[in-house]
């Protein structure tokens, strides 16, 4: 009974440290692999320290981690050490470590908005300078020098003038909405809630479907067994927007160019954009996740000397018609 | 007289003590509401699919349809409540990481692989073998290191969808083979959707388990009483493992039926919350979450009720992000219901309504 009672205990530690782990691994272990400077060459290369989210969160992440990590690299004049969390308070102890190690740049996509004022006047004191990519902070303007961002009602603005330009003679949309408050789905819901109202179009259903392709089928099917009419899907991300398209083909409604239905989807996955080029699709919206060129030409003007035109950048953006699409386009935009 | 009186009594205190009562009383009040808010509700239509095979639709096939992974999911998940007195919460993270190695031995390492690199049923069974080691895991945890099982599969739902992407090295692959989409959808030819099939094929087998086995004895007895199972010359360390590998086996069925649904998958959507609708189905089945008797078939029925409710609050618009709320009030309705002290209540309550009417009639 007693070894089975210091088994227990034993077993019960051991749990704690898994959990422990699986929470910290990843981005315990990126810093220190990249991060120790190796030795007296730094002096020539820049030293940046890149704080981003979890590459595993979505394939826009992924895309965005392979970017940053092909440009900031030593050929290009740079010594970067990342680090991964998508929590707010572990991105914190990051950029601590990060100022400690005195970085000449902190680069920051942030998890939460707020929180962040002190350790940025930190980094300010230790004369690191910050750049926001991909997610603003609530903190002063004064404690970065950028922030480079996508400008999300302007996504849902370029999809809904590209679907106000398609003419249909009645509009009666599904939306299928992301996860609720987060700013992509406030920017791209707004700008079609706007036109909606304006321009008297009917939305057949409006629902959210976080993100997931089977909530997005569930959501279609129930309007098809109701026997309501549509013509448009208008799905804020590619993975809903496929699930739709799964339940149009259940219900044998055409979809795609000079189809029944015109199809809509988001962040312009590569085969997503397949779809596009193959005719199945209607649009699909981009949401920029390469953002490190954008960044590398900021450095590159700071370490000259220049200054900046302006704190925020927001990025080029497109929207492709399944009409115009290229292969070339497929390769170049696809994440 | 008096004879008369106290059957009439058992009879409705016994009906409400029926374990099928909950699920039963729970269906029939979401149709009858269906039924009065809209009859078209009902309708089934024969229709042709993009392939041009005929298709049934209609909401009542697509709750049956969209029902089946989570009925198969609730016959583990009792099996696991009863002899472990405590739910595995990690099903849904077991499901990504069991679809994720199907695509992963489908698909090779290519994300868009021309054709398939292994034959399906390959694929399948050793998804199956993946995802009961899985249950393994857990099973160990549970029973030989009696960690509690909330916490103990705690350590799965954290870690599950990491090592699911980690296993197709962040790829989301997409099958392109015809037939790999059948399992989820329809095989051409037959209107019914092949989801259904699967599980009425996966019932009987349980069925048969718990039917020609002693294992649903077995796991009752584990369930109910640890140290008298025990002289009795079971193993519940052993059982309890079982009933674990069980679920796991019931995680790589739904697994595959979700993934062959859309030929892909997203790891950190796929199967989402999942765990907490198959343990709602274990307790709108009427049964005990501290374990001991378990009923199947109620279970199962629950499973297709909590389908039912989606289905409904999806038709009436309902916002989808407003159905946990909906789901919430179901699970505070059962707990209550299910307490003895409500139960007693209710039967004495009519055993004293039938007395007086009696009473009256006589008078």
């Amino acid at each position: 009974m007693k070894a089975r009672k210091i088994l227990s205990i034993i077993a019960g530690t051991a749990v704690c440290a898994a959990m422990l782990a699986s929470c910290g691994t990843a981005p315990a272990s990126t810093p220190s692999s990249a991060g120790t400077p190796s030795g007296g060459n730094s002096g020539s290369l820049i030293k940046v320290g890149i704080i981003n989210n979890d590459p595993n969160e979505s394939g826009y992440r992924t895309a965005n981690d392979k970017d940053l990590k092909a440009t900031f690299t030593k050929e290009n004049g740079f010594e970067a050490s990342f680090a991964y969390s998508l929590k707010n308070d572990e991105q914190i102890t990051h950029a601590q470590k990060f100022i400690q190690d005195e970085v000449d740049y902190l680069l920051l996509s942030a998890a939460d908005m707020a929180g962040w004022d002190s350790v940025l006047k930190d980094a300010k004191d230790a004369g690191v300078k910050v750049i926001l990519f991909d997610r603003t902070i609530s903190a002063d303007p004064s404690l970065y020098e950028a922030s480079i961002v996508s400008d999300m009602p302007k996504e849902g603005k370029t999809a809904v003038d590209w679907l106000k330009d398609q003419k249909l003679d009645g509009y009666e949309i599904i939306h299928i909405q992301g996860i609720m408050g987060s700013a992509a789905q406030e920017g791209r819901s707004g700008a079609l809630n706007d036109a909606a109202k304006e321009l008297g179009w009917t939305i057949v259903t409006q629902q959210t479907a976080e993100w997931n392709a089977e909530k997005a089928q569930q959501i279609v099917q129930s309007v098809i067994d109701s026997g309501k009419s549509f013509n448009v899907i208008y799905a804020e991300n590619d993975d809903m927007a496929k699930g739709a398209v799964a339940a149009l083909d259940r219900a044998n409604i055409s979809h795609g160019v000079g189809k029944d239905v015109i199809v809509m989807g988001f962040d312009c996955n590569k085969w997503a954009l397949e779809e596009l080029k193959a005719g199945n699709w209607n649009y699909d919206g981009q949401c920029n996740p390469f953002q490190a060129s954008y960044i590398k030409d900021i450095i590159d003007t700071l370490e000259s000397g220049g200054t900046l035109k302006e704190k925020t950048v927001i990025m080029d953006e497109k929207g492709f018609d399944a009409t115009k699409i290229t292969a070339e386009d497929v390769e170049k935009y696809g994440i | 007289m008096t004879a008369e009186k106290r059957k009439e009594g058992s009879f409705l205190s016994g009906l409400l003590r029926n374990q099928i009562f909950i699920p039963i009383a729970a269906l029939l009040l979401l149709a009858v509401f269906n039924l009065l808010a809209d009859p078209s509700f009902f309708e089934v239509r024969l229709g042709y699919n993009n392939a041009g095979s005929p298709v049934l639709s209609g909401y009542l096939i697509t709750i049956i349809d969209c029902g089946t992974e989570l009925a198969i999911l609730a016959i583990g998940m009792t099996l696991v409540t009863a002899a472990s007195k405590g739910q595995d919460i990690s099903v849904g993270a077991a499901i990504a990481i069991s679809g994720s190695v199907l695509l992963r031995i489908l698909c090779g390492t290519e994300s868009r692989p021309e054709s398939l690199h292994a034959p399906i049923i390959v694929a399948f069974l050793i998804s199956c073998l993946v995802a009961m080691a899985f249950g393994a895991f857990n099973g160990v945890l549970v029973a030989f290191f009696r960690i509690q099982p909330m916490v103990a599969t705690l350590i799965l739902f954290t870690a599950g969808r990491s090592i699911a992407a980690w296993i197709n090295n962040n790829e989301l692959p997409i099958v392109t083979d015809e037939t790999f989409a059948w399992f989820g959808n329809y095989i051409p030819g037959i209107p019914i959707p092949t989801p259904v099939f699967i599980g009425i094929a996966f019932f009987i087998l349980t069925w048969a388990l718990l039917k020609f086995t002693n294992l649903g004895l077995y796991v009752q007895s584990v369930g109910i009483n640890e140290q008298t199972s025990r002289l009795n010359g079971l193993n519940p360390e052993i059982i309890k493992l079982g009933t674990y590998v069980l679920l796991g086996l019931c995680v790589a069925v739904a697994g595959f039926i979700k993934v062959s649904r859309l030929s892909t998958i997203n790891y950190s959507v796929v199967a989402k919350d999942i765990e907490m609708d198959a343990i709602l189905a274990v307790a709108l089945g009427g049964n005990s979450l501290s374990g001991g008797k378990f009923n199947m078939k109620t279970s199962v029925l629950g499973a297709y009720v909590i389908q039912f409710l989606t289905t409904t609050l999806y038709k009436f618009n309902v916002k989808s992000d407003a159905l946990s709320a909906y789901k919430a009030v179901v699970v505070i309705l059962l707990v209550v219901l299910s307490a003895p002290v409500v139960r007693e209540k209710i039967s004495e309550l009519f055993r004293k309504l039938t007395a007086s009417g009696k009473a009256d009639a006589k008078a």
